[in-house]
């Protein structure tokens, strides 16, 4: 489900080419590649310190990096144009507690120079009954949903969204996804750097994935899949004669009853054919494609270039 | 400057409820009484009236408690937003950093004017009421209010800066009890102490003056007391403040305020949350 044309423009609005970024002597971002169009949902992975804040906080240009390296929508990160573009949800998001909700995104809509309806945003968000109260009272997910309230201000361009759904439960966490499908439908390009990786699968357009400062991978789920060449497993819960059912398949029987194969997504096919040709003797029968969790722990493991 | 006002008014907020803004305002209002109610002993004996008297001991007191309370109102402006975690998305606001800060000193000030204004009005009215008083003095209160004003102000940059140099609120609220300590009490120890040495030769006669003026504390000081004969008669430091011209104390004022701000601006710019 590519949205990358849905602007019709072949522009992207994040154009990441080869940054590099020094802490000291330690390089914590190492010729980084990234593009981002409209529309796109693109979730980045990576364990602590794999370099995900570090690329968001620079594309915020809340830390110095090389100008020509990033642009948003052709604008220098950091740049009054390219801040006005963008908005951010930070990981552990934290306000001042003596303000309420209504007050704080108040400010924030004059600094955007926005005229946002606060009420209807603050209710979309689920904090209706809360806005006049002060932050101070909030839970750690009202301060995400307050949060989220401040990435919908005046259509960004681009949001940047640090791990959005830690502290929210998981009807809050569908919510937010609803949200984020919002943002992407009106062109917004979104960037969501999670560790929730049963999450990020089915509500992203692609998957990047980091790993000590590299990009180590870039593509749609199908195609990282595909590339990583990871095993598709086929379970079978036999009714007769487990052994002649293992030995048939080239199979490995796991218990009394089932045998495990693992295929390769292509030889799915012509193994299904082969299980519905044995009739009676098959009782039932589990297909396992790869998850995120194997692809993550594939590339962020093995492939590092 | 729209973008200032809208974090002037989230300021103005945070002073009212953590209740900043009524300490500071009765604390004013109970030194300025104390010192009217006070200081109205010496009057007949140097022939002005009670409210210059008054005015002669607020001074003094401004000199201490102004730059305090400016100082305890701004060490947390950058750094309390820093340790809170909430300076970086404020940051990626297309606001600039001087915006930022500027909204926050309109606020700050706006709550010395009211802390001072009320204090110290408190006590004129207060002198008013017990035993009438004087154009001249009146004029003084007027002086002392603006001027405290200022005083705070400057002190509200020199907070900032430390706000935006220390990484904690902690070490931000130690700085500036060390700024206040050398600014109020250690500049002058030491002058006095040069002074003494010098037992009234070259340096007492020509560099002191203005070594003191360029104090901002001290400043203020001269400027008050040179403003009126009311008040010269009524403090010690005569000397030293009519050898120096009468631009030199308001100068030297706005100088530290401009150069604080800059100098507070450039730290916060430098700063990574």
């Amino acid at each position: 489900m590519d949205k990358i044309n849905a602007r019709n423009d072949s522009d992207p609005v994040l154009l990441i080419k080869s940054l590099n970024k020094f802490r000291g002597s330690a390089q914590v971002l190492r010729d980084v590649d990234l593009k981002l169009f409209a529309g796109q949902r693109i979730a980045l992975l990576g364990h602590n310190g794999a370099g995900k804040s570090t690329l968001i906080k620079t594309v915020l240009g809340l830390i110095s990096a090389d100008a020509d390296k990033i642009s948003i929508c052709g604008s220098k990160p950091g740049s009054r144009q390219a801040r006005s573009l963008t908005a951010f949800l930070p990981e552990a998001i934290s306000f001042h507690p003596a303000l309420t909700g209504y007050e704080q995104l108040g400010m924030f809509s004059r600094l955007a120079n926005v005229k946002a309806d606060l009420t209807g945003l603050l209710e979309r968000v689920g904090l209706g009954d809360a806005m006049h109260r002060r932050i101070g009272t909030y839970s750690k997910g009202m301060r995400q949903r307050l949060g989220l309230a401040q990435v919908l201000l005046g259509r960004p361009k681009l949001a940047l969204l640090d791990e959005p759904t830690s502290g929210l439960d998981p009807i809050s966490r569908q919510e937010l996804y609803t949200i984020i499908d919002e943002l992407a439908a009106q062109g917004t390009a979104v960037l969501i750097a999670s560790h929730a990786l049963t999450e990020v699968e089915a509500r992203t357009d692609r998957i990047a994935i980091m790993r000590k400062g590299y990009l180590v991978a870039d593509d749609t789920l199908a195609a990282l899949t595909a590339n990583a060449g990871l095993p598709t497993r086929v379970r079978i819960r036999a009714r007769g004669d487990v052994a002649a059912i293992a030995v048939q398949t080239g199979g490995r029987r796991i218990n009394g009853a089932s045998v495990e194969i693992e295929i390769q997504t292509a030889d799915k096919m012509t193994l299904l054919r082969e299980i519905a040709a044995m009739g009676e003797a098959v009782a039932d029968l589990d297909i396992t494609p790869p998850r995120l969790e194997d692809l993550y722990r594939y590339y962020a493991k093995e492939r590092l270039q | 400057m729209m973008r200032s006002l809208a974090v002037a008014k989230c300021e103005m907020h945070v002073l009212r409820r953590n209740r900043w803004l009524l300490t500071a305002t009765l604390i004013m209002v109970l030194f300025a009484l104390a010192l009217t109610f006070a200081g109205s002993a010496p009057t007949g004996s140097l022939g002005v009236d009670m409210l210059m008297v008054s005015v002669a001991s607020m001074t003094t007191l401004s000199v201490y408690l102004t730059p305090l309370l400016a100082l305890m109102i701004s060490f947390d402006a950058v750094a309390g937003e820093v340790e809170r975690g909430s300076l970086g998305l404020l940051l990626t606001y297309p606001a600039g950093r001087g915006e930022i800060l500027f909204g926050k000193f309109m606020a700050h000030l706006a709550a010395l004017t009211i802390a001072m204004a009320v204090g110290f009005g408190c006590a004129g009215a207060v002198a008013w009421w017990m035993a009438g008083v004087g154009l001249e003095s009146l004029f003084a209160l007027g002086r002392l209010v603006a001027t405290s004003i200022l005083l705070g102000s400057v002190f509200l940059t020199l907070g900032y800066l430390v706000s935006s140099l220390s990484r904690s609120s902690t070490a931000a609220a130690g700085m500036s009890a060390g700024l206040w300590l050398i600014f109020v009490v250690l500049y002058d120890l030491g002058l006095l102490g040069a002074v003494v040495m010098d037992s009234g030769g070259w340096f007492t006669q020509s560099l002191f003056p203005w070594f003191m003026v360029a104090n901002p504390a001290d400043a203020f000081r001269v400027w008050n007391i040179t403003g009126s004969d009311g008040m010269a008669l009524t403090s010690g430091m005569v000397g030293a403040a009519r050898a120096l011209p009468v631009w030199a104390a308001p100068l030297s004022l706005l100088s530290w305020l401009l150069l604080g701000f800059a100098a507070a601006r450039s730290s916060f710019w430098r700063l990574e949350p």
